[in-house]
């Protein structure tokens, strides 16, 4: 394993929640999203990725985590948002979907915050319609709204394929 | 310890384990079919090894055992306690035996003849004097055990003495049964494993998945240990270096320790052949002499397994296109008997197998002219090729020499599917033939597929591996070396030995920017030479690293659509790098090559449908999935207006052409329909017809019919794929059974005279036909036995089969109908039976020729009642003269 990583948290898989529980928030161009606490392997700083040339776009590349080949997929490009600044490190997120691990490549981890279902609410109707499918709902928190990703649907890659 | 024996003694050890438990059951359930005839079949199998191995004094226990237990399966005997104590101790008397087999590798001198004597007796008369048995049987603990559970109701005199001698109590004795019960268990059990150690302590069994697993670690294992030797080199004075040296040691000792298990000699892929051969050469009438040499070479169990069909193919071709005729031979001054030899070794971390003959050699104008009139390459491109090169478009998809497809080569698989089966497995073939000398093929495998040795290059930013399997040569290149890359028209090309030699820039291949460090004029770049089949490209890259050994791991599904990558890996440093796919960059580059996995896919498709096809009827009834018939059975297809459909005498029917015809549902799922029309197919049969009520007439196809899976549904002859959906076949005879269940009764005793169990030997390449027709001749009384081939046929001659008359197709791979029948009437046993013809041609002319070459007599393929009558009348004719 290379020198900078940090294991911030590592948490055993159980089971997802439905409405509420647990999230781990995280920023993506100073949007607040979340994922549930239970999907999360890993919260690793920035990694060595090696870039995949031809792979579809949302695909950073793959990279080694532990002898393991783990695909890392930039949620910013997956999410339709600018790219990353050069100098901006991002940090990553390892979750296992099908089997597979993929790294989701984030801005900035936050923290581990408790949601309870009186905060929820669906996504707007407006909602940009690439976000409208990876997002499960929105919770409304005291200053600031939350989107919660929907890990499944966020790796469904022929619906990655198409945004 | 010879191979055999220690395989006999660990199987026969395991067998009299499975008997031991199963007897027990049997006792417990006297009437359980499938039990007996498990034990049945294991002390069979065991008898049966004995007798070839060579061990008389097991043959004749076991021998004595399967009798009794003979006795059991017909019902003679009934199954007591005592002849199942009596079997019990007869497995024990034979682990007696295989224990001192196990030690001395010989059969121990002993007398058993008290025991088989005890066995033949109950065999004979159904008793035996129990407890002599038991003094006979060195172990008493499983009686015991056994002789228990079958005395529920009553309880011997011995046993209630004994009961009240040991327990003052009766609560107490009821405890003391099943400690004692487990006691035995236990004790019985202990011996076991104490014979069992002995005799297995030769080889064990284990399952693949666990190799599989451990090779997975052991290859994960040498991947750490080379990231720790980097780092160890890049430390010029650590501490750590001789334990690193140590570990480094045993992680390859390891490697290879795990490698051996896996490892198998490449003679299991050839213990086929010789057989293969020696048919050949009866069926060709050629003289064919088959050497292996370097059969104990050894690989990797799944690459063995992978090239075995290959490898059969080929010495297959080599027989049947490469070696000539005796006489050819004589007179072309070579000795009559040509020779084909499989020469294996280790070169370099690769199998080498060459497959040479010394036959006819590869006509080089002939192929030149196969190459121009496929549309494979122009004449004036033929005309400046190399003879390998000409040689080398055998491998090439849809280059088949279709003119001449025989049963031995000719079954729809070219050379070129033998060079992708090869490709696949990471290996390479090539050819040298030189006419009139003979060909050699030359085939280089890897020795496992686990682990590959990797050429690591540099494309722009990122480094890549390429097999080194695929690595012909590297050539540096530069504006003003020897070697320089110039463009036709922005191709780059490089003059290699004054060859050109096309080249893929890998920048463009993957879409990579290039290093604009150097100038256009000096910079250096490095060229890959990679074959690919028979198609030989550059693939320019801006540097060139070392090698190293890799451990293939798949890429993530969201990256299996890329074909530029075949895997990706973890090297030394830790770093993830893309593993590139030579054949799938060929195949990115364009159709200019021509030598794409899917060009070679479609060809096969197409040679494998010019094989046999079939019109098939596809409909839906029921269920989703399609069901099909033969066209050629359907008499009509028709839409009933529903309410002309009758009830009557508990079936459907309708006034059809002035008749009453029944109409059938596929099955009971299917409903008629309530309004409107009905789809009907109607089949008819001697002068009846039928209605096979379906939902939907779906679509009417020609395809290849190959009835993959025999279904054991009533009504279903299996499953085919007919365009490209799996489909159910229906068997029609089924229906009319199900239709004219009366009047089928009747066409039996109609038939019955000439039928009545007479053997009917039935010669057809298609599954198809044989599965049709075998139901309708059995409904007709014959007994039907089936052969896919004329050789099939013959061989069957050969065994001492006899048959009472013979229906052959003439359309057949290899040896054909007309050629089958001259054959059998020349001599043999069948000289004198009768053959009837069964073909799709029934021209005068195709008939003449058949009554020429010995055939009774000719019946087109779908005629059913000319065919029963032709049987029926040929057989009393034969009646009559004989």
């Amino acid at each position: 394993m290379s020198k900078g990583t940090t294991n911030v948290t590592q948490i055993k898989r159980t089971e997802s929640t439905a409405i509420g529980g647990d999230f781990i928030t995280f920023r993506l161009a100073e949007q607040l999203l979340g994922i549930p606490v239970l999907e999360v392997h890993d919260v690793l700083a920035s990694q060595k990725i090696t870039p995949i040339p031809l792979a579809p776009h949302a695909v950073a590349g793959v990279l080694n985590l532990r002898g393991r080949i783990v695909t890392a997929i930039d949620l910013r490009a997956r999410l339709g948002l600018s790219a990353r600044k050069a100098d901006e490190k991002p940090m990553s997120i390892v979750i296992e979907h099908n089997g597979e691990p993929y790294s989701l490549l984030i801005d900035k981890v936050g923290e581990v915050l408790s949601l309870t279902a009186e905060h929820f609410e669906r996504n707007p109707v407006t909602l940009d319609a690439c976000w409208q499918s990876v997002s499960s709902g929105i919770y409304r928190l005291d200053g600031e709204l939350l989107v919660a990703v929907n890990v499944d649907r966020l790796l469904d890659f022929a619906v990655a394929a198409a945004a | 310890m010879d191979d055999l024996l220690s395989e006999f003694l660990t199987e026969t050890a395991e067998s009299i384990d499975v008997v031991d438990v199963e007897l027990v059951k049997l006792e417990q359930d006297p009437n359980n079919k499938s039990v007996l005839d498990n034990i049945f079949r294991l002390v069979h199998t065991i008898k049966g090894t004995c007798g070839f191995l060579g061990l008389p004094r097991l043959e004749s226990v076991a021998h004595a055992s399967e009798n009794i237990l003979g006795k059991f399966r017909d019902g003679a005997l009934e199954v007591t306690p005592e002849a199942v104590s009596l079997i019990l101790a007869s497995l024990d008397c034979i682990k007696g035996i295989l224990a001192g087999l196990s030690a001395t590798e010989s059969e121990p001198v002993g007398d058993d003849s008290e025991l088989i004597g005890q066995l033949n007796a109950y065999a004979a008369g159904g008793t035996a004097l129990a407890p002599k048995v038991k003094a006979a049987t060195p172990p008493p603990a499983p009686q015991q055990e056994l002789d228990r559970p079958l005395k529920p109701g009553e309880v011997s005199l011995d046993e209630l003495e004994a009961a009240f001698q040991s327990a003052p109590g009766p609560q107490e004795a009821a405890n003391e049964a099943p400690a004692h019960d487990e006691d035995a268990t236990a004790k019985d059990n202990g011996s076991r494993a104490g014979s069992e150690a002995q005799i297995a302590v030769q080889s064990i069994r284990v399952n693949v998945d666990l190799l599989e697993d451990l090779m997975n670690m052991v290859s994960e294992l040498v991947l750490t240990r080379n990231q720790l030797l980097q780092i160890l080199r890049r430390q010029s004075d650590s501490e750590f270096s001789a334990p690193l040296q140590r570990l480094s040691q045993c992680t390859t000792e390891l490697q290879e320790g795990v490698m051996k298990t896996r490892m198998q000699p490449i003679g299991n892929a050839w213990a086929k052949l010789p057989r293969v051969i020696r048919d050949l050469s009866v069926e060709l009438r050629k003289k064919i002499d088959l050497q292996m040499v370097g059969a104990d070479t050894e690989l990797d169990r799944q690459v063995l397994e992978l090239i075995k069909d290959p490898l059969t193919h080929m010495v297959r071709n080599s027989a049947d296109h490469g070696i000539e005729m005796p006489k050819e031979r004589a007179a072309a001054g070579k000795p009559e008997t040509g020779t084909i030899r499989l020469n294996a070794f280790h070169e370099g971390g690769h199998i080498i197998v060459h497959v040479s003959d010394d036959g006819a050699g590869l006509n080089v104008a002939k192929l030149k002219k196969k190459i121009v009139s496929n549309g494979l390459a122009s004449e004036a491109e033929v005309a400046e090729m190399t003879d390998q090169q000409v040689q080398r478009y055998i491998f090439h998809p849809g280059f088949s020499t279709a003119e001449k497809v025989t049963n031995i080569s000719g079954r729809g698989v070219g050379m070129d599917v033998v060079r992708s089966n090869i490709e696949k497995i990471g290996g390479t073939i090539d050819l040298k033939s030189v006419e009139g000398r003979g060909t050699t093929f030359v085939i280089k495998i890897p020795l496992t597929l686990a682990i590959v040795s990797a050429l690591i290059v540099k494309c722009g930013n990122e480094r890549f591996a390429i097999p080194q399997i695929s690595v012909l040569e590297l050539v540096r290149a530069s504006g003003n070396s020897e070697h320089r890359i110039e463009h036709i028209k922005n191709t780059p090309v490089l003059r290699l030995r004054d060859r050109l030699l096309p080249l893929v820039d890998l920048h463009d291949v993957l879409d990579v920017a290039r290093d604009d460090e150097a100038a256009e004029a000096d910079r250096e770049e490095f060229i890959v030479v990679s074959q690919v089949g028979s198609f030989t490209f550059g693939i320019v890259v801006d540097r060139v690293f070392d090698t190293e050994e890799i451990v293939v791991k798949p890429v993530a599904p969201i990256l299996r659509d890329l074909q530029a990558y075949s895997g990706n890996t973890i090297l030394g440093d830790g770093s993830v790098i893309m593993i590139l796919d030579p054949n799938g960059i060929a195949a990115t580059t364009g159709s200019a090559m021509g030598d794409s996995d899917q060009v070679s896919e479609s060809d096969v498709v197409a040679i494998d449908s010019e094989g046999r096809k079939e019109t098939m009827l596809v409909f839906r009834a029921g269920t989703d999935t399609p069901r099909a018939v033969p066209l050629s059975l359907v008499a009509r297809l028709e839409e009933i207006p529903v309410e002309n459909i009758e009830f009557s005498n508990g079936s459907h029917v309708v006034q059809y052409r002035g008749q009453i015809m029944p109409l059938v549902m596929v099955d009971e799922g299917c409903v008629m329909k309530r309004e409107g029309r009905q789809s009907v197919i109607v089949f008819t049969d001697r002068g009846r017809t039928m209605g096979l009520a379906v939902d939907e007439i779906i679509d009417i196809v020609e395809d290849r019919v190959d009835v993959e899976l025999t279904s054991d549904r009533t009504g279903i002859i299996g499953t085919a794929v007919i365009a490209k959906r799996a489909s159910e076949i229906v068997d029609v005879s089924h229906y009319l059974l199900k239709a004219f269940g009366d009047w089928k009764k009747g066409a039996r005793v109609e038939t019955q005279d000439g039928a009545n169990g007479r053997r009917v030997l039935m010669i057809d390449d298609s599954d198809f036909f044989r599965n049709l027709l075998k139901p309708l001749l059995t409904a007709a009384g014959y007994r039907v036995a089936s052969a896919a081939s004329a050789s099939d046929a013959l061989r069957m001659r050969e065994e001492g089969q006899q048959f009472d008359i013979i229906l052959s197709d003439i359309e057949m791979p290899g040896m054909d109908g007309y050629e089958l029948a001259s054959t059998l009437r020349q001599d043999g046993i069948w000289q004198e039976t009768p053959i009837i013809a069964l073909s799709t041609h029934s021209s005068p002319q195709h008939v003449d020729r058949g009554r020429e070459v010995g055939f009774d007599d000719y019946v087109a393929k779908f005629d059913r009642d000319a065919l029963l009558e032709s049987l029926a009348e040929q057989l009393t004719k034969r009646g009559k003269a004989a």
